[in-house]
């Protein structure tokens, strides 16, 4: 390929593939996102390709293994173009079948539709899933319809155009006030307002004129995979979004730090890259506008800190990763002490969106202070599992019921957390808490990243504030009194509520320690981490209140607090449980009913779970 | 030079100074741990909190890193600091509670009960020894490993590397190692010692502060 070397020739390309792609040929995706590469993805696609050969169909379908289309649960999803039908959970052995009915016959195979658990229905076409019929998939849209590792596919739906807008048509200043209009927020977490942090940074001294721009895509809240999936699906948006923003605050070296434990995203950007540096869109003079821009892909070790901005910019000059006081901000002084602009992937991609479509348009989305969609990734007690983008504004009973499609087993609601291990657990009574910045604040929560882990009747809130203190205990860098010990002290605190031994005065005690650690942290990691406590005692009290006084789990979780027995009257003596039982706790004649011994039993749950009788009792 | 409200004092203070430092200008008292004049600030202990009042609302911040900016509004010791300072120390004491240093401070805020669970590691990561060598010594022979509760002070690979030359700064700067409280028995994590037991008197430097300082008065850098 011959580098693009103006707007002419980049015009020209993207008509044509656009014609290509016109044509009525059948298209088959394959979702190739993590989830589904887990179902199998993979074995797949390498079916549809051999089936697609051995009857010689290469000309008269295509075959394209795309991004994530955000409905892992059911994976692996199939979408056929341009009826858009949608298959979910095919395995190999159903490929024939799909090409010789579907794409030659044009039926539907009905075993293979998606059912609807609230209607019984069966669903043909992709767009008619509650999932997804009731999302504005505006970023995370694109996934499904283009090969992550082929630029041409993007520049065919129209990639880079808002580059091209941008570079030809607009100044750098208009660039900025047009973001500014939109409304766009930080999507990493902190909400900032993207306008002014461009501003700032673009009218922040720089003797050398050398100012840095950095993609934030260090993701590492457990449960969230929203940037994973779009630098994985649609890293081309991403690197188109970091071009308009380099013109925009006159940069032009940038760095996307990500996680090393994302492989499949660090190969496809890297694969991005290359190929937009082949084209002739990143690097020297792009399109012969006089920018120059480049980016450099930096692999981050581990650190769940270093997704904090002052921390990664630490890792990515090579000290260790600790966060520093802001102010002065990255964008003034930032990477190597030049001023630098940090978004994250998800604000990234927003942002040829919003150019494309313009501020007017894109702040019509969402309430009055958070505009535009946002990316959720929908986990836990949840039918539908997987990730939903919304507008802002939209209810928690819309995400939970209507797109996540309900709690599983016909359990109920209990509570949801939102933003990650530091973000708050909303209970059932403010289930039509509209989502956005500053209301989830109000509610002790927040918007983070973007994590929505939804709980049931079965958890016990005082082992989730546990479970996610756990985590920040460890991952706190462990610069700051009140984040390293403070955190390991209310753990303990925890640790002793959950077996048994707590005691009066304990809540009130967590209360205190967790507002200093919340007031004075040095960063938004220390800053954040009390809310889990905090909104779980705010909400949950009387739960805090049994385990210490009752000595009890209401949830039958807290291992030291409960038992297994088994009951006799339900217990048909079929032995699965004895035989199952890795203390070898249970024991009985065949027939008659069983016993566990409690001094063996290790509560693992595992007997509950295989009896078939609900004979085995928690209590 | 910028002006700024602490305490109720009007000051000005040159650009780019801290407000720690702007406070011990005009006489008033902040302690500190982790902070030491001739060497880079490092915000890790939080003893220095001040509390910054701004139009609705009110943030805590650690004085050694704030600079400080014209038109600031400044506690030192507001009934919010004093709080969040004790439960600071606690936590200290708690993690180091043979540090003569701490006690000290402990009984100076009237810390009477530590009510976490002691876990003794003899030191409190204040990074004054890394920060000396590095930055005094220019050696760099020590350093932070690891992270969250199993950071330390270590040398590389355990090894004391070419660039050490025994100068015994870092122990002579350290608030634990040099100044080890030699109490025997702790109660609730405290000594109950000598600070205790010395008549009290008031700061002599500053009028506006009530709180005790000890025999020694104020240590005024």
């Amino acid at each position: 390929m011959k580098k693009l070397n103006s707007l002419f020739k980049l015009q020209k390309l993207q008509e044509s593939l656009a014609e290509q792609r016109e044509s009525p040929k059948s298209c088959i995706a394959v979702c190739g996102g993590t989830g589904c590469y887990a179902y199998g993805a993979k074995d797949v696609h390498k079916a549809f390709k051999d089936e697609i050969k051995r009857q010689r169909m290469k000309d008269k379908v295509d075959l394209m293994l795309t991004g994530c289309h955000g409905f892992c649960e059911c994976g692996t999803l199939v979408v056929i173009h341009p009826e858009e039908i949608m298959y979910v959970r095919v395995m190999p052995e159903d490929v024939s079948e799909i090409i010789k009915e579907s794409v030659l016959k044009k039926n539907i195979i009905e075993r293979l539709l998606y059912i609807d658990p609230a209607s019984g229905e069966r669903i043909k076409y992709e767009h008619e899933i509650p999932f997804y019929s009731r999302q504005q998939r505006l970023v995370f849209g694109s996934n499904g319809l283009i090969d992550p590792t082929s630029i041409e596919d993007y520049l065919a739906i129209g990639g880079y155009s808002a580059l091209s807008k941008v570079l030809f048509d607009m100044k750098p200043e208009e660039v900025i006030e047009e973001i500014k209009k939109s409304g766009l927020r930080g999507r990493g977490g902190g909400g900032f307002p993207s306008g002014i942090k461009w501003e700032t940074c673009r009218d922040a001294p720089s003797p050398n004129g050398t100012r840095y721009i950095i993609c934030n895509a260090d993701e590492g809240d457990p449960g969230a995979y929203m940037d994973r999936s779009l630098l994985e699906g649609n890293p081309h948006s991403v690197i188109e979004g970091m071009l308009i923003g380099a013109y925009a605050i006159g940069s032009n070296k940038g760095y996307v730090y990500v996680r090393n434990e994302y492989p499949l995203a660090v190969k496809n950007l890297g694969i991005a890259l290359e190929q937009a540096r082949e084209y002739g869109l990143m690097g020297e003079d792009i399109l012969s506008s006089g920018l120059s821009f480049d980016v450099k892909i930096s692999r981050g070790g581990g650190a769940f800190v270093c997704g904090e901005e002052s921390a990664l910019i630490a890792s990515l000059e090579g000290r260790m990763g600790e966060p520093r006081r802001r102010p002065p901000y990255p964008a003034v002084k930032g990477l190597w002490g030049k001023p630098t602009n940090i978004n994250n992937v998800e604000t990234w991609a927003n942002v040829p969106i919003i150019i494309n479509r313009g501020a007017e348009w894109y702040s019509r989305i969402g309430t009055k202070g958070s505009k535009g969609t946002k990316i959720f990734s929908l986990v836990g007690k949840i039918n539908n599992t997987g990730l939903v983008e919304v507008p802002m504004g939209i209810k928690l009973r819309e995400i939970i019921y209507d797109i996540g499609g309900g709690i599983p087993g016909g359990k109920r609601f209990k509570a949801i957390q939102t933003g990650g291990p530091s973000g708050g657990c909303i209970p059932e009574s403010l289930i039509d808490l509209q989502v956005d910045y500053e209301k989830l604040k109000e509610v002790g929560s927040m918007m983070g990243s973007g994590g929505m882990i939804v709980m049931d009747e079965s958890t016990c809130m005082v082992d989730i504030a546990k479970y996610f203190v756990k985590f920040l205990t460890e991952e706190s860098c462990g610069k700051c009194v009140p984040c390293r010990e403070g955190l390991d002290r209310i753990l303990d605190i925890l640790t002793d509520i959950t077996e048994g031994n707590g005691k009066e005065g304990d809540i009130e005690l967590l209360e205190e320690l967790a507002s200093v650690v919340k007031d004075t942290s040095l960063c938004a990691l220390g800053g954040t981490a009390p809310n889990p406590i905090l909104s779980t005692i705010r909400y949950f009290r009387d739960e805090y209140e049994i385990h210490i006084k009752e000595h009890r789990c209401p949830a039958t979780v807290c291992k030291a607090l409960i038992a297994f027995t088994i009951n006799e009257d339900k217990c048909t003596g079929c032995g699965i449980c004895a035989k199952k039982c890795p203390q070898e706790a249970i024991s009985g004649e065949k027939k008659e009913p069983h016993k566990i011994d409690q001094e063996q039993c290790i509560k693992c749950g595992l007997c509950r779970d295989l009896c078939k009788f609900d004979a085995v009792i928690v209590s | 030079m910028i002006e700024l409200t602490i305490d109720g004092i009007r000051t000005k203070a040159p650009e780019g100074m801290t407000v720690l430092e702007a406070a011990r200008g005009i006489g008033i008292v902040i302690p500190t741990l982790c902070y030491h004049p001739g060497l880079s600030a490092y915000g890790a202990c939080r003893v220095c909190i001040v509390e910054v009042i701004s139009e609705n609302s009110s943030s805590l911040d650690a004085s050694c890193t704030l600079p400080a900016s014209a038109g600031q509004v400044i506690l030192t010791n507001s009934e919010r600091v004093k709080k969040a300072r004790k439960v600071i120390i606690e936590l200290l004491i708690s993690s180091c509670p043979n540090s003569k240093t701490l006690q000290d401070m402990a009984s100076r805020f009237g810390v009477n009960k530590v009510r976490f669970k002691i876990k003794d590691k003899g030191c409190i990561l204040c990074g004054l020894c890394v920060r000396y060598c590095k930055e005094q010594m220019q050696s760099g022979g020590i350093g932070f490993v690891g992270r969250g509760t199993s950071r330390k002070v270590a040398m590389a690979f355990g090894v004391t590397p070419e660039e050490c030359r025994n100068c015994g700064g870092c122990e002579w700067i350290c608030p634990v190692c040099g100044r080890a409280c030699t109490a025997g028995n702790l109660v609730n994590g405290l000594c109950g010692g000598c600070q205790n037991l010395m008549p009290v008197e008031t700061c002599p430097v500053c009028v506006h502060c009530s709180e005790s300082v000890g025999a020694k008065g104020h240590k005024v850098y």
